[in-house]
């Protein structure tokens, strides 16, 4: 092939890169474009103070609102314990052995499985097995077993990512074990740990197919008081808009949608925040 | 004394708190076992897998699970379709082209879009892309299978994209260097070199975002429709595993009825699907990671 020819194709070739990735850039922009011009003018003060409502006019987000306050919260409040301590033991504690092989592998497609799936679990398991029914706790600690998998696998990475000299020098001077690992390693993985924490819960917000499994209904017009109340969440109520035929509900999704993006936005950018100021080790 | 004591304490709850988790995977297959088995009582295995027709709610009922299946097909070979050529020009670009300002400008894009909740996409290809493609090809049905394709492939291509990305940079220099020394163009580096050098995890990659599409759940219920059938068209109503499971949750569904078993026999079979293609994409991640460093 001439040099001439060659070279042409190679021209054509960065176009093509560069174009695939501003499409994609473009993509975003449209969505994001398309959801703002659909959705502002549902938005205002009413839109977050409403109960939802069969007339568009007068629906609104508040019930959904709370529901995922309290339903990440609660989500929080069991998976974080939960996975950063299996997460020390599995870094710090347990024997490098073929098991420990096998429970890596099953925690990455733990992290993989489809949400669904954790659905059908909590349906079965929470809230016929334990009878806690359309509750809270059933909703909560069904997300919880989605984001632990993800938390773990974030969590060991920032735990490894400590450099030895650290557990050395402290063993060094007499530090036990516990010691090493709660004075020591800890607060050094805890950036690390606290970004994949956020990462996972703005997963967990913004999770609707195992929330509907579990019977988040989408009719609310209370809010729930406590952790044994029925709820619903802000992507449930977004895809019961988004799922009725009147334009008008379309408009109300587009609303809610604005208000979850700007939620997960915030936490994102708590994560990315977290990860330029405070990371000590990489 | 009281140090060495909380030394073994703290070891006894850490272990505990591992139990825990790993449990989920022994209750999850546990669950999908019984309630399939139950489910298996009633409907002959080669039926469920070989049948034809996928009518679990009304009579005459049949529990043919292949219209499922193809459904769910449709969707992961359309969204592979779109996601794969796009999202390995965009790793070239990343890995191979772009300045270090582009890069740490657009992985941050790619981020977000990874981050999307489903339900948003699901509302976007209802609300655009479907009304886009009825306007190209107007007897679209309104619940369509190429809708909720071209959404799906928009989710999984960020992963591809910095999969790929991964792969590319995980690559030594010396092999670029090599291919410029002879004379090559960037073309022929990028394809000829990089990309054959790198295909075992781009391959890994593949199968994992297949994995992801075949478990998307809310784009396709609300972009693809619920009409399990065994056809060959992309602009026509369809349904996949996933949706079906939906649908009969937001019904009420009786906890003993056979419409409740077939969920657990259509996870199952779902469950099994993602699970392989996720040990093998894993197994080439990790195998070839260590190859490397």
């Amino acid at each position: 092939m001439k040099r001439t020819q060659r070279k042409r194709k190679e021209r054509l070739f960065l176009w093509l890169c560069r174009g695939a990735t501003f499409l994609a850039v473009g993509i975003l922009f449209i969505l994001l474009f398309h959801v703002v011009r659909e959705g502002i003018q549902w938005l205002d003060l009413q839109f977050l103070d409403n109960f939802p409502s069969r007339k568009p006019e007068r629906a609104g987000i508040k019930s959904a609102l709370v529901g995922s306050v309290w339903l990440i919260g609660l989500t929080a409040l069991i998976s974080i314990p939960l996975s950063i301590a299996s997460a020390i033991y599995l870094e710090e504690y347990a024997p490098r052995n073929k098991w420990m092989r096998i429970l890596e592998i099953n925690l990455a497609n733990l992290a993989a499985m489809p949400s669904i799936l954790y659905g059908l679990l909590g349906l079965a398991i929470f809230v016929r097995y334990f009878d806690l029914d359309r509750s809270l706790w059933s909703g909560a600690l069904t997300l919880s077993l989605l984001v632990l998998p993800v938390i773990v696998i974030a969590a060991k990475g920032a735990i490894r990512s400590v450099p030895n000299s650290i557990r050395e020098g402290a063993y060094a001077l007499g530090a036990r074990r516990w010691q090493v690992v709660f004075f020591q390693v800890l607060p050094g993985a805890l950036p690390g740990i606290m970004t994949g924490v956020i990462l996972a819960l703005s997963r967990a917000m913004g999770e609707t197919a195992p929330l509907i499994m579990v019977g988040a209904l989408s009719y609310i017009a209370f809010l729930p008081e406590g952790p044994s109340d029925p709820f619903t969440a802000l992507p449930v109520q977004i895809f019961n808009w988004a799922a009725r035929p009147q334009e008008d509900f379309h408009g109300l999704a587009a609303g809610g949608i604005i208000v979850l993006l700007i939620l997960l936005l915030t936490l994102n950018a708590g994560a990315v925040f977290i990860r330029h100021k405070l990371q000590r080790y990489k | 004394m009281l140090s060495r004591w909380i030394d073994h304490a703290v070891h006894l709850v850490l272990l505990v708190c591992v139990v825990i988790t790993l449990l989920t995977t022994v209750v999850v297959v546990a669950l999908l076992g019984k309630e399939s088995f139950l489910f298996f009582q009633q409907v002959p295995l080669w039926e469920f897998l070989f049948g034809t027709r996928w009518e679990p709610l009304l009579e005459p009922k049949s529990f043919g699970v292949l219209p499922l299946v193809v459904g769910t097909l449709k969707i992961v070979i359309g969204s592979i379709a779109i996601a794969l050529p796009l999202g390995l020009l965009i790793a070239t670009y990343l890995s191979e082209f772009a300045s270090g300002r582009m890069r740490s400008a657009i992985k941050p894009v790619l981020e977000i879009l990874a981050g999307i909740p489903t339900v948003v996409y699901g509302y976007f290809a209802l609300t655009f892309v479907t009304p886009l493609i009825r306007t190209l090809f107007p007897d679209t049905q309104i619940f369509n299978a190429a809708s909720a394709a071209i959404v799906v492939g928009i989710m999984i291509l960020p992963m591809i994209s910095s999969l790929c990305d991964d792969a590319f940079q995980a690559l030594p220099n010396s092999l670029r260097e090599g291919a410029y020394a002879l004379g090559a163009t960037q073309y022929e580096v990028a394809v000829q070199v990089i990309l054959p050098s790198a295909a075992a995890r781009v391959g890994a990659a593949v199968i994992l975002a297949l994995s992801r599409a075949i478990g998307e759940t809310m784009a396709v219920t609300l972009a693809a429709g619920a009409t399990p059938q065994m056809s060959l068209g992309f602009l026509e109503s369809i349904q996949t595993m996933t949706a079906y499971i939906v649908q009969v949750s937001l019904g009420d569904i009786p906890a003993d009825g056979i419409e409740y078993l077939t969920c657990y026999a259509v996870g199952l079979l779902l469950f099994v699907m993602t699970l392989i293609m996720n040990i093998i994409g894993n197994h080439f991640i990790t195998k070839t990671h260590k190859l490397h460093s």
